[in-house]
């Protein structure tokens, strides 16, 4: 597929895959979104704002530059800001394909790094040269004060213009939360949460602290998603309630919705309101049992996002989607189009138990 | 429940007054402003308050300050755009205006306003769905519905960002986000002093006299809308300090303009020289 490079959200030419039910695929505008939606389906969304994870700064034990991105935390707890995991690269910025950037000058614990307003200091590794909890110090508003002031929002080689922070707010951008963007919520426009409204469809939210996509580092990659805070509010697990109730569709905008609500349905059983941490990977293997269907971006074989899929159609449906996504010129990553994928009939779903 | 109150220009006049009105009310309260020395100072006097230093009227500051802002308080069930710039001063006829000083008192007034509820809006949506409503609060002005000479500037913003609450109010009827439009009064404040230095300041309303009424139509208009109210402090006694009655002071931004109202006549009989 194409990389998406221009940082508009919703481009008047956005498409939409459609992965049916039974496997038959059809191609939309993503702009008749709505159309595709029937009424008593509730839509649940990701309202995770993007931080500005990227920190360029100094190893002050060597001298050297680096660049810290932030990728973890243990809660989404405002006052939580004092400690992150990060993965840490070397000199360069985001012109270098993640993959050719240089590791770090070697990290060791208690070591301090200097990111322009802030200094933090490594608490330990993560089993991996470039992955640290690192501690801020500072009192919680001068941390934000200074991730505010100095920080980006990761970048990407695929897309030419510097991101600003504005560029990864989706319109529904709420708790400060996410690493990278929730991307799939960019498609939501007011106007058609609105026309939502008119047709009976319900849209909730969760906040899920949406991670970092790559690294670069194929050891890594293998390890992601990391570990993912998320918060589900009241109103959403009524909502939820209310449409298994129904039997309406719950439907995910984004794999992080997919990746909260399965994670609380399997400690609670139900969707409970509250917090909880994300840490179980959705595959083939995976049980789903709050999620009917997902709207999310295109997603390339050999990543998380792909093998997500797994858990809602069976491989033959997935090599038709890469197939026509291929054909039809469908653009890829954070800016690029949709897919509206519905949970295959048990028939023909793959088999196989749950993930633990 | 606890309210989530992030204000505007809260260093000074009437934003300071609305910092200390929602902290005696129970709120959490974050505050913003251009100047460091005022934030450090004010946020030393609260230090339940957070302080956040940006400037409204610059695109670059206006994701950093929501970033702050919802990075202090979690979300934000209250946004009060307060901060205001009156365009030349000492104030000038339309046709001695410059350019520069007209586009500054539109960004600050107008723009930033805008840009500001863009950012904050997933926020205050989720709150709305989460408690029943959340409001955004655009402090207007008696000059944004009557022409005064020699306040073009300032009021050709206010009658803009005036006009902008009651469309967005009117658009996001579905969501259980309200936007009010607010005529403060004439206050005794630095912003008026410098518009009108020979003003009567015994005849000026206190700008903690104008918090309270705008706290209690926040108030109100959350208990509309189901919110659990805060425990009022204050005491919900109306200070008739200007003139004006609650119903005078609070326009719900999508139900008729401030001209169904006494506005102006404040003007009139305080600033005839206006």
């Amino acid at each position: 597929m194409i990389a998406a490079s221009e940082p508009i959200q919703r481009p008047s030419e956005a498409k939409l895959l459609v992965i049916g039910r039974g496997g038959a695929l059809e191609h939309w505008p993503r702009s008749a979104l709505v159309e595709l939606l029937q009424p008593g389906d509730l839509l649940v969304a990701n309202d995770a704002a993007t931080l500005p994870a990227s920190l360029a700064g100094t190893h002050v034990e060597t001298g050297r530059s680096v660049e810290v991105r932030l990728a973890g935390r243990g809660s989404l707890e405002p006052n939580d800001v004092g400690r992150f995991l990060a993965v840490i690269f070397g000199a360069g910025d985001f012109r270098t394909r993640t993959e050719d950037r240089p590791l770090p000058p070697e990290i060791e614990p208690g070591d301090r790094i200097r990111l322009g307003p802030l200094e933090a200091t490594v608490e330990s590794l993560e089993h991996h040269p470039r992955l640290a909890w690192i501690r801020f110090g500072g009192a919680v508003d001068e941390i934000w004060s200074g991730l505010a002031r100095h920080g980006k929002p990761i970048q990407y080689a695929h897309v030419r213009q510097p991101l600003a922070l504005w560029d990864v707010w989706s319109p529904i951008a709420g708790p400060a939360a996410a690493f990278e963007a929730p991307s799939a919520a960019f498609a939501l426009s007011w106007k058609m949460v609105s026309a939502m409204r008119v047709k009976g469809v319900e849209l909730a939210t969760l906040t899920h602290a949406a991670g970092i996509s790559s690294t670069g580092d194929p050891d890594l990659d293998a390890r992601l998603p990391f570990d993912e805070p998320y918060r589900i509010p009241g109103y959403t697990a009524d909502a939820i309630g209310r449409a298994k109730e129904r039997h309406a569709r719950v439907i995910a905008v984004g794999t992080t919705v997919v990746r909260a609500l399965e994670d609380a349905a399997l400690t609670e059983g139900l969707i409970k309101a509250g917090t909880g941490l994300a840490t179980r990977k959705i595959g083939p293997a995976t049980r789903l049992r709050i999620v009917d269907a997902l709207i999310s971006g295109t997603h390339e074989r050999g990543t998380s996002h792909y093998e997500l899929l797994r858990a809602f159609v069976p491989a033959g449906t997935l090599e038709d989607m890469e197939r026509q996504l291929d054909s039809r010129g469908y653009r890829t990553h954070e800016f690029g189009d949709s897919i509206l994928v519905e949970k295959a009939v048990e028939e023909v779903r793959p088999g196989g138990g749950e993930l633990r | 429940m606890t309210w989530r109150v992030a204000i505007t220009g809260g260093t000074a006049g009437l934003g300071l007054a609305l910092v200390r009105e929602f902290l005696e009310r129970g709120a959490d309260v974050a505050f913003v402003a251009r100047g460091s020395d005022g934030v450090v100072r004010v946020a030393q006097e609260f230090p339940r308050a957070h302080g956040i230093i940006g400037d409204v009227s610059k695109k670059e500051d206006i994701h950093r300050i929501a970033l702050q802002i919802l990075g202090a308080l979690g979300g934000v069930d209250v946004l009060i755009n307060n901060a205001s710039d009156l365009g030349p001063t000492p104030l000038q006829l339309l046709a001695d205006t410059e350019c520069e000083d007209f586009e500054r008192a539109l960004v600050t007034n107008v723009l930033g306003p805008f840009r500001l509820t863009k950012a904050l809006l997933g926020s205050l949506a989720a709150q709305a769905r989460e408690n029943g409503g959340a409001v955004v609060l655009n402090v207007s002005s008696d000059a944004a519905v009557t022409p005064y000479a020699g306040w073009g500037a300032y009021g050709a913003s206010k009658a803009a960002l005036h006009h902008l609450s009651r469309i967005w109010d009117q658009e996001g009827a579905g969501s259980g986000v309200r936007w009010l439009s607010v005529d403060p009064g004439d206050m005794d404040t630095a912003l008026h002093a410098a518009a009108v230095p020979d003003a009567d300041r015994s005849a000026l309303k206190r700008p903690e006299v104008a918090a309270r009424e705008l706290a209690d139509a926040v108030a109100a208009a959350l208990e509309d809308a189901g919110v659990v109210a805060l425990e009022d402090a204050g005491g919900a006694a109306l200070e008739d300090a200007g003139g004006a009655t609650l119903e005078d002071a609070v326009t719900r931004a999508g139900q008729g303009g401030p001209q169904e109202t006494r506005r102006g006549r404040r003007h009139e009989e305080n600033d005839r020289g206006k």
